[in-house]
């Protein structure tokens, strides 16, 4: 399928589910409108587009923290857990459960980490993020959270995609499909990535999936030349660069009056938005404007390649109106065996992501940005009340998928709340329950798009960010 | 996809000319009129899944839909289908106002007609027989070049519009070459076209398809299109993602389609080639295709999840590809909207649950390089390989056996090390270097060399022993005349010495050791001898050498042979340095010994021998086993032999490729409950393979007396009556040519895709398909040389109105080619274009930080030989770091089968095209090539340069704007050049042709840049 056809079946999307019925607007009104006679809307799929319905919020920051962070070592103080450590838990728990590596005997761990209780909401955080402590009024604490995935590539698939296999189109995807970007000279959907490696899952966790791939990610990489290919081969100047956009351009217009085919005229403005990005993607990476306070506040340098400088380029990139920011941070995955354990190799991930996350949402919310922005923090699953055994010392948990704690921030979430309560163990959810597809319906309904309503067809069905579930959350929302 | 506005164009239409020939009510077809809007609006809660069914309605099946009310046929007014549609109380109406899918005005008088017209239903069509249908006439028998354009130009005609021109000869003949080989034709082969086509257009084209049909390349394009749907990689996928071979499938799939394999076979081999009596390894090679699923190596996996994962992704892309059917709806449920339970999901998911494979390689069989492409080889030549084979294979199994025999004969020897070398000085008795690098024999028998080649090979002749000799020494000497006063032509007076080999009479002679005195840290000499390009010896002093050692002086590295070399035949010894440019060696000489040398590791050999077996060390047994494989001649040397009897075939190295296998007791089948493999439904029971009762059922297996297997199920597929295979195929095969197919929704031909847009033209060639004995080639003919096909695409804004998408196909389509061909277009007016086939995956030049964002990081090494410039197609790829063009140019990621690619048009795009390193230096090919094709400097010369750019790239010449354009701009880019000499020869070719100063070859560059990144070099026009 051509392009053509697709941003025509983007709009008719609109126009047929998106509350003006079909039969009410005359066919050669939709046609015009669609591009067919020549008009400009149909040449840029980045294009702003409206939504289902007024939305609270325009962008979102997802801080993908890649592995699983331990919710009982950062947010849930469970004083029954210490109490029974070493035992084994209830069989009432473990009964029919699988695990990545853990087997059968696998005892009860007591956290180890002092925690406290802060901000009016009295949310327990643990020693190991003394800044989030600034922010327990800011954000809506969801403590009950629930995927289905055990395995760290499927789960961050399911995080990202709503399904556990690769191939399907990603959150940031699904977004700006549906409502385009604001930013003219910037990808609408932009991924930055720090830590040790890359998430696992790869590529496929912003991909579009089916859709057309003007809405994959666009992964920046923190320093140096920030996306693939951006820097003109040696000895192209930017005057020689402009020179040589100029022509193409000519020439395509040339073909454009011959074969009457607006494709080309895409292609024209494509030309024109990668010269513009080859100026404002190194504009973007330089922080020479930012205030010493400002990069103090994330603990961000100039130059550096760290995760408080991709929570910093994340503010700087929503301000220059790009719709979807990914950041990934990756090894929380604490099994305890060497490089994963909860005591230093815990101290020093939560350390590298504690400020830069914290700053991040009271920068947001002191330039006015907050409103607007959706801030997700979390990781693709919790980890096990069991303790997990490698070279013979119990140092780490197991992959835990039936509760765990991610926060959420701006766009029209309340604030100073917790949502989500679990078991003496942090086992399971007992109220309050979010499901990973509950979460995505939530993002979406704040950004005025109906997650039922967003589809496309693939493979004779119809596709969405939630499959067939999913339920806005209504409670969180302001 | 998008359905509803293209029926009501459809709808209009047809009103239209029903009134003009006035008949006396609407005709209402049930399966293009009634069924999609039942589908869409109702079977969601009133279809075929019977266990969701809501108030036990179902209007899938007439008698249950009259026997409700819901129908009352011949009489609308009371039927409550109707009537609650048209109801305007939101408690009433259907479909519930929550289901967002009201029916539309339109969409409810059709039913009205529909059910006056006494409410008949159809089967859905695709699932009818297929009916050759009778050609339709035409008024305008002219414009006919075959059959198909009589089914276009009728409906055409009936519809008032015109049939398009035919596209200029040039256009056609870089349509038919894209199409058919993706490459883009020479402008010499454009010129004969349009010399032959000015004087018989339909001979200039039927020879051109044939001769495009014939080339080998055919079956590359065409191939490629087949491994979209077969998910072909060469990675498992998943997050680890670990490299697997797979390539011996994909040259068997290039060979089958060059070989024009019916499809019908072509089906069977590779579904079930395993089970054909006495299977040829291609056949097992084919199976491969099933093989293309993930394997999920991360750790702690459910391998029985992922097992589970496999065999759904062969059901649904098994349906995918041959039934067009969305078969992984019913995996959790029955089908909302087509007729196929879950039941009938898991019967299908049966003949798939058999195979070996449990997450991993499972299965597998030996294939060499170029083996898929042998078709008739020397039997004796088979006879010997078959042999030097089983001689390997033997060897390698008494391997244990005779290490301990060797270890046994070290402490029976009770012989500490040896008396050590003496060496003696050996002048050579020839040399020279590939390259060109002069070579001189100085006093004392050393070699001094110049400055050749950057990268120099060395060939030296030693003359023949008077002894035998048990080793040779390589020595490295300091010359005042060399850099730093150094042994080596690096500005530091370093080498890299990448690989040495010896030869006697042509044979190899084997080296059982390698040692150094010195070597730089990760740059051992043993490195010399492990047939690695990439891997070498050099002699810098860096952290852990020892202390004093430096580095210009004299080093060395000691070759003990495995067998002592005869006297009498002098003996070959070639040095290749392969890895850094300039970094040969300078001073070189040769020592011979008759005794080995005393040496640090054969200390080491006696000291692990000397202790029991209980008490070594895994790295003690690692140890032995590796020093006892470099003394193992007999190993060696019958490895030797294979490679020689695969090289007398043409073959390269076997390697091991995934295969198709079941198990010999096979597995019980369930339905799995909501899809989940935890939960297997035991109270329906184990279930048979078995196909969906909508579709023709199975024939009986003779004598009814085993389980029914994947060849039951393969032939099946491929019976001449079946109504979705042939109907399918050949859909793609159009789609391929004119953007979309005659059903749009080519990968769902259930009850929810769309109507065809020429029914009976797709029954045409599906009969004919099928009656030419399956045929690719003759469809692909059949299609090229249609009036249909070789229409000019060219916009016709009267048409936007009535038919915006070409439905009709009044025109051709403008298409932008697929990822691999805009490597291969660009290849291919470069003139660096490879043109080999097949063979494991290359590696060109890609950007870095491809991997900044993935857990494993895959060592890409850009190839610097032809595999540089080999097709798109070859390009090694990783399912979760593919190679950015292709993946930017919408090539799908292959987790999954893909039929049909959709297409992007973005911003990356232009910067990858501009910009990518791969794609500059075709850009700086395609400027040299100017410069060497058209050699005069003025600006005449300059505009026929532009001229032969134009025919390269676009097959035509350009316009006088177009070459004014280009031509003030090559002149513009000169001047700026000429004042910037640092760019200049940053941007001019790396090889500038004779007498082009480095500003006009850098303005050459930008030109054959710019004409790369238009539309139309991407495009197929």
């Amino acid at each position: 399928m051509d392009l053509t056809s697709i941003q025509q079946q983007t709009r008719r999307h609109f126009f047929e589910k998106g509350g003006v019925g079909l039969g009410s607007i005359a066919l050669s009104q939709i046609l015009a409108q669609d591009g067919y006679a020549g008009g400009g809307s149909s040449e840029n799929p980045m294009a702003q587009r409206g939504a289902h319905y007024g939305g609270k919020a325009k962008n979102v920051i997802f801080m993908f923290m890649a592995g699983g962070p331990s919710h009982l070592e950062l947010f849930e103080d469970k004083p029954k857990l210490r109490e029974f450590h070493g035992q084994l838990p209830p069989e009432s728990l473990t009964k029919g459960k699988r695990f990545a590596f853990l087997g059968e005997g696998a005892k009860l761990l007591g956290s180890e980490r002092k925690f406290d209780t802060y901000g009016n909401v009295r949310m327990p955080l643990s020693e190991l993020l003394p800044h989030h402590r600034k922010i327990a009024d800011e954000v809506c604490w969801l403590r009950g959270m629930k995927t289905e995935v055990f395995n760290h590539g499927p789960a961050k698939l399911f995080m990202n995609t709503g399904f556990q296999v690769p191939g399907r189109p990603s959150m940031g995807s699904w977004v700006t499909y549906g409502i385009g970007s604001a930013s003219r000279d910037l990808p609408g959907f932009v991924v930055l990535q720090s830590g040790p490696r890359g998430p696992r899952g790869g590529n496929a966790l912003w991909s579009a999936g089916f859709l057309p791939s003007t809405y994959q990610g666009v992964p920046f990489r923190g320093s140096g030349d920030p996306i693939l290919n951006l820097n003109s081969p040696e000895g192209f100047t930017k005057n020689r660069q402009r020179d040589f956009v100029d022509l193409v351009g000519s020439l395509n217009r040339e073909r454009l009056s011959v074969t009457g085919d607006p494709e080309i005229a895409t292609r024209i403005n494509a030309y024109e938005m990668a010269y513009r990005m080859q100026t404002s993607a190194p504009e973007l990476m330089d922080l020479s404007g930012e205030s010493q306070a400002t990069l103090d506040l994330y603990g961000a340098e100039r130059g550096g390649n760290s995760y408080a400088n991709n929570c910093l380029l994340a503010r700087r990139l929503v301000e220059r109106g790009v719709r979807f920011v990914q950041l990934y941070h990756t090894d929380w995955d604490h099994h305890g065996g060497p490089g994963q354990t909860l005591g230093k190799d815990l101290e020093k991930v939560t350390k590298e992501v504690d400020q830069a996350s914290t700053a991040l949402v009271l920068d947001l919310k002191q330039r006015g940005l907050l409103d607007d922005t959706i801030v997700i923090w979390g990781g693709e699953f919790g980890r096990t009340p069991m303790g997990e055994t490698r070279n013979n010392k119990v140092g780490g948990r197991d992959h835990h998928i039936d509760a765990f704690t991610m926060w959420i921030a701006g766009g029209g979430f309340r604030s100073g709340i917790t949502y989500g309560k679990t078991d003496e163990f942090g086992y399971e959810v007992v109220d309050e329950k979010v499901h990973v597809h509950d979460l995505h319906a939530t993002i979406l309904h704040q950004l005025g798009i109906d997650h039922e309503q967003l589809t496309y067809r693939f493979q004779g069905r119809d596709f969405r960010l939630t499959d067939v579930f999913g339920n806005v959350v209504e409670p969180i929302l302001v | 996809m998008y359905r509803i506005l293209p029926i009501a164009i459809l709808i209009v239409s047809e009103l239209a000319v029903v009134t003009a020939f006035g008949e006396e009510v609407l005709r209402v077809d049930f399966n293009r009129d009634i069924r999609p809007i039942l589908s869409d609006k109702c079977f969601q809660c009133h279809g075929p899944d019977e266990e969701n069914l809501k108030a036990g309605l179902q209007l899938s099946v007439r008698e249950s839909a009259v026997e409700a009310g819901a129908i009352r046929p011949g009489d609308a007014a009371s039927s409550e289908l109707l009537s609650r549609v048209l109801s305007d109380d939101p408690e009433e109406v259907m479909p519930p106002p929550k289901i967002k899918k009201p029916v539309s005005e339109k969409e409810a008088k059709l039913l009205r007609q529909w059910i006056e017209g006494g409410a008949e239903y159809k089967g859905h069509w695709a699932f009818q027989p297929v009916v050759k249908p009778s050609t339709p006439t035409v008024t305008r028998d002219a414009l006919i070049k075959n059959d198909i354009d009589r089914f276009i130009l009728s409906r055409l005609e009936e519809e008032g519009i015109e049939i398009s021109d035919e596209a200029d000869p040039r256009t056609l003949a870089r349509r038919l070459s894209l199409d058919l080989v993706g490459l883009l034709p020479a402008p010499e082969r454009v010129q004969d076209f349009v010399s032959q086509f000015e004087r018989d257009p339909d001979s200039a084209v039927e020879q051109f398809a044939d001769e495009l049909l014939d080339s080998p390349h055919y079956g590359e394009r065409w191939g490629r299109h087949w491994l979209d749907q077969a998910r072909y990689a060469d990675s498992n996928g998943y997050t680890i993602d670990g490299e697997r071979v797979m390539w011996p499938y994909r040259d068997w799939v290039i060979k089958a389609i060059n070989e024009d394999m019916p499809f019908d076979q072509f089906t069977i081999e590779q579904i079930a080639g395993d089970l054909l009596p006495d299977p040829e390894k291609a056949q097992l090679v084919a199976t491969g295709f099933h093989r293309n699923t993930l394997i999920n190596q991360e750790g702690g996996t459910d391998d029985e999840q992922f097992r589970n994962e496999e065999v759904v992704d062969r059901v649904n892309t098994t349906g995918a590809v041959w039934l067009g059917l969305t078969l992984g709806c019913a995996q959790c449920h029955t089908h909302k909207f087509d007729p196929i339970t879950q039941k009938e999901y898991f019967e299908l998911f049966a003949f798939f649950n058999q195979g070996k494979d449990v997450n991993n390689t499972g299965a597998t069989i030996e294939v060499s390089e170029g083996e898929m492409f042998l078709s008739e080889p020397d039997p004796d030549k088979m006879t010997a390989l078959e042999n030097a084979k089983k001689e390997v294979a033997r060897l390698e199994s008494s391997k244990t056996k005779r290490q301990l025999a060797w270890e046994k004969s070290l402490i029976d020897s009770s012989r500490e090390n040896g008396p050590g070398a003496e060496w003696e000085r050996i002048a050579p008795e020839r040399f020279y270097a590939e390259g060109g690098a002069p070579l001189a024999l100085l006093n004392d028998s050393s070699i001094l060399a110049g400055k050749g080649a950057p990268k120099e090979t060395y060939r030296i002749t030693l003359p023949a022993f008077t002894e035998s000799v048990a080793a040779i020494r390589l020595r490295l000497i300091p010359h005042a005349s060399l850099p730093s006063n150094g042994p080596g032509l690096a500005s530091n007076g370093n080498i890299v010495l990448n690989r040495i080999e010896f030869f006697q009479s042509g044979e190899p002679l084997l080296v059982a050791s390698a040692e150094h005195d010195h070597a730089q840290p990760g740059f051992s000499g043993a490195f010399t001898i492990d047939g690695k390009a990439d891997t070498g010896w050099a002699i810098n002093v860096g952290k852990g050498s020892s202390p004093g050692v430096k580095m210009n002086s004299e080093h060395e590295v000691n070759y003990v042979f495995a067998r002592r070399i005869s006297p009498g035949k002098p003996v070959e010894v070639v040095l290749r340095h392969e890895q850094n440019s300039n970094y040969n060696i300078g001073r070189f000489a040769f020592d011979v010994s008759g005794s080995p040398p005393r040496s640090i590791v054969e200390e080491k050999v006696f000291e692990v021998v000397g202790q029991p077996a209980s008490k070594r060390t895994t790295e003690d047994r690692k140890f032995l086993s590796s020093e006892f494989a470099k003394k193992d001649v007999e190993l060696r040397e019958a490895k030797l032999g294979l490679k020689k009897s695969l090289r007398e075939l043409g073959l390269g190295e076997p390697v091991k490729t995934m295969v198709m296998e079941d198990l010999p007791e096979g597995r019980e089948t369930f339905v799995h409950l909501r899809g989940d493999f935890l939960q297997e439904d035991h109270e329906t029971g184990t279930l048979s393979p078995g196909v969906p009762a909508v579709l023709p059922s199975m024939r009986e297996v003779p004598g009814g007396k085993r389980q029914r297997d994947r060849l039951d199920l393969a032939r099946w597929l491929v019976r001449p009556d079946h109504p979705l295979t042939p109907r399918v195929t050949v859909n793609r095969v159009w789609m391929r040519y004119f953007g979309k197919g005659l059903v749009e929704t080519e990968n769902d031909f259930g009850t929810q895709g769309s109507f065809p847009t020429h029914p009976e033209l797709l029954d045409w060639l599906a009969s004919e398909f099928v009656e030419s004995g399956w045929s690719m080639k003759k469809l692909h003919k059949q299609i090229v040389t249609s009036a249909t096909y070789r229409q000019a695409s060219r916009n016709r804004s009267e048409l936007n109105g009535i038919d915006p998408l070409n439905h009709l196909l009044a025109r051709q389509s403008r298409i932008r080619v697929e990822a691999g061909i805009v490597r291969d277009a660009a290849l291919s007016a470069s003139g660096l274009f490879s043109p080999e086939i097949g063979g494991p995956g290359v590696m060109p030049p890609q950007p870095d930080g491809v991997y900044a964002f993935t857990q494993r990081k895959v060592r890409w090494v850009a190839a610097n030989g032809p595999d540089r410039f080999r097709r798109a197609m070859y390009i090694k790829f990783f399912r979760s770091a593919p190679y950015p063009l292709l993946t930017t140019f919408d090539s799908p990621d292959f987790q999954s089968v893909c039929t049909s690619r959709v297409r992007s048009n973005t911003p990356l795009q232009a910067l990858t095209l501009a910009n990518d390193e791969a794609m500059y230096e075709l850009a700086q090919g395609l400027g040299a090539r100017l410069m060497m094709e058209v050699k005069g400097k003025d600006s005449v010369s300059n505009r026929d340069r532009i001229r032969r750019g134009y025919e390269l790239c676009f097959s035509r010449t350009p316009t006088e704007t177009e070459l004014e354009a280009v031509a003030n701009f090559q002149e513009r880019q000169r001047e700026g050049f000429l004042g910037d000499s640092k760019s200049a020869e940053a941007v001019s070719p790396q090889v500038r042709p004779d007498g082009f100063d480095p500003a006009t070859a850098a303005s050459w560059t930008a030109v054959a840049r710019a004409l790369m990144n238009t539309d139309e070099f991407i495009t197929r026009e």
